[in-house]
């Protein structure tokens, strides 16, 4: 049961192919991992999926729909969310307020009755705040609900923004360099934090420079270079892959 | 005693006008940190639409709804031309193409109206009502009202429904209001869709007093624009007060010192406010992470 598929995705800037013909799929409760040296084209693969980008060719099919360069909004409505490399929180909102927008979706309100401050208005406020909590517990960010999210640091941010994405109820996350700029602690703290998500059945497709967490927590590896996947499979399989192990170490390496 | 209560009785409509244009300011800004310069020629269209509908025939009632519905419309078509097809320029080309927007309305307004001053009848007659000796016309009450009115409901909408939370956020952070499912194209045309109806608003409540020509937007956006920055821009308390303050500023030079003056004093005190307070009056401070 498939239930995100890329199908020969691609696209150029100018002349050159950024990613070309690339497909793979991820099931519900999977870890997918996109590995590739720097340049190799994993976040622009991610924009494409997000629809931040347009792709030049291929698909984007989640949960059997055609959702190809559909924007970042719609996409959230149909149950995908991501996170960034280089952080996308509101910055002057505090940690609980971030949160509680994540709960936008669900909160159905009507214009005319938010004004009145209507009870069922207030319900939904009091149930949208109690659930933004306990997914800041989650996250072990409990205690800062109250501070301005942009007086918080590298690592906490990075958990501010997948309890973020979880409060959308998503069937699909997508992290980009969920641990990049983190420390050994709180690489180890995310780590947990995936592993928990996909446990409840979510779908993640991770893009992530540490090997290490990488080959730890990943079902199944993708691995970009220049653009084109050159191997996929589980963690055991890609790591013995003489193409990878080129790509990565450079050819004479891996030759001799 | 009396001088003194009408210098301020004046003061107020006139501030009343301007936290009009000040609250059109807001929603904008606050949905794209864009400044609208063209906010003043809604005001205009406001009151030269009433006229138009009013000399065709509509009651004063329908001609200003029509002149408030239509400039809306207009607004909306100033995004959808203008400010879309430029999206993700920087904030400072963004103000630019404002300027050139509102260049176009008036020349557009110039053709279409012509260059005569227009009005049309007050509301509530012209008879004024005597307050401890000051006076003061019925319509100064319906534009006063009418800010108040407005502030109340742009409060409300932003403190406490969904949708003018989705707007704060898209100022925010447009990405991050995209990835929790927030239609920002949306929120781009609501907004303008607000600031120009309640623009016009302004201009239909104020043409009695003041008439209205082609050319009246320009002053009224930089008075507008002023409150603004005086309360704190993206705050509609702020633009409430500043407008109410810049208002009595001048009402009280006019009449003390000269009429003369009255911009002089108004611009001098704004300058001096925002020298030792940049943010304004009630503006947050801005943290910016790097």
């Amino acid at each position: 049961m498939t239930l995100l598929s890329i199908e020969g995705l691609g696209i150029s800037f100018g002349g050159l192919k950024a990613v070309n013909d690339v497909s793979f799929s991820v099931k519900p409760g999977e870890i997918v991992s996109v590995i590739g040296p720097n340049g190799a084209g994993k976040t622009t693969l991610f924009n494409m999926i997000s629809g931040v980008y347009q792709p030049g060719s291929g698909k984007v099919i989640l949960n059997g729909e055609d959702v190809t360069a559909m924007s970042p909004h719609l996409l959230a409505r149909r149950g995908m969310c991501r996170t960034f490399q280089n952080l996308q929180v509101f910055q002057s909102m505090t940690v609980l307020e971030n949160t509680i927008a994540g709960y936008h979706l669900q909160e159905s309100g009507h214009v005319l009755s938010d004004l009145l401050n209507l009870p069922a208005s207030r319900r939904r406020a009091r149930e949208a705040e109690a659930g933004a909590r306990e997914l800041l517990k989650r996250v072990g960010l409990e205690r800062a609900a109250e501070r301005e999210a942009g007086s918080l640091s590298y690592g906490s941010l990075k958990r501010l923004e997948i309890a973020r994405a979880m409060a959308l109820k998503p069937k699909v996350l997508l992290l980009d360099e969920p641990a990049a700029g983190c420390n050994a602690v709180e690489t180890e703290e995310i780590d947990h934090l995936i592993a928990e998500i996909a446990a409840s059945g979510v779908a993640i497709l991770l893009v992530e420079h540490d090997m290490k967490m990488v080959m730890r927590i990943s079902n199944h590896i993708v691995v970009l270079d220049h653009g084109e996947k050159i191997a996929e499979g589980d963690p055991a399989s890609v790591s013995q892959n003489p193409a990878v192990i080129a790509a990565y170490l450079g050819a004479e390496n891996a030759a001799g | 005693m009396s001088e003194l209560l009408q210098f301020l009785l004046s003061g107020v409509t006139v501030g009343a006008v301007y936290a009009l244009v000040a609250l059109g300011f807001t929603i904008i800004y606050n949905a794209s940190d864009v400044v609208n310069f063209a906010q003043g020629e809604f005001v205009m269209l406001g009151g030269m639409i009433t006229v138009a509908a009013y000399a065709a025939g509509a009651p004063l009632p329908l001609a200003a709804l029509v002149a408030i519905v239509v400039t809306a419309a207009l607004g909306v078509a100033m995004n959808k031309l203008t400010i879309e097809p430029a999206r993700g320029a920087p904030v400072v080309s963004l103000v630019i193409i404002t300027i050139g927007a509102s260049i176009f309305i008036r020349g557009a307004a110039q053709l279409i109206f012509g260059k005569q001053i227009h009005t049309y009848p007050a509301f509530s007659g012209d008879d004024p009502i005597r307050i401890l000796g000051a006076t003061i016309l019925p319509q100064s009450l319906w534009v006063i009202a009418g800010s108040v009115a407005v502030f109340i409901g742009l409060w409300l909408f932003f403190t406490r429904t969904l949708l003018g939370r989705a707007v704060l956020a898209t100022s925010n952070n447009r990405l991050a209001a995209q990835l929790v499912g927030i239609n920002t194209t949306f929120v781009m045309t609501l907004s303008f869709a607000l600031s120009a109806g309640i623009g016009a608003l302004a201009g239909v409540l104020v043409t009695p007093i003041t008439m209205t020509s082609y050319d009246v937007g320009l002053a009224f956006a930089l008075k507008g624009f002023a409150a603004a920055m005086l309360g704190g821009m993206g705050n509609p308390k702020g633009a409430l007060v500043g407008g109410f303050l810049l208002g009595l500023l001048e009402g009280l030079t006019a009449g003390y010192i000269s009429s003369q003056y009255k911009d002089a004093a108004a611009f001098i005190v704004i300058l001096a406010v925002l020298f030792f307070l940049p943010q304004g009056l009630f503006g947050r401070k801005s943290t910016d992470r790097v």
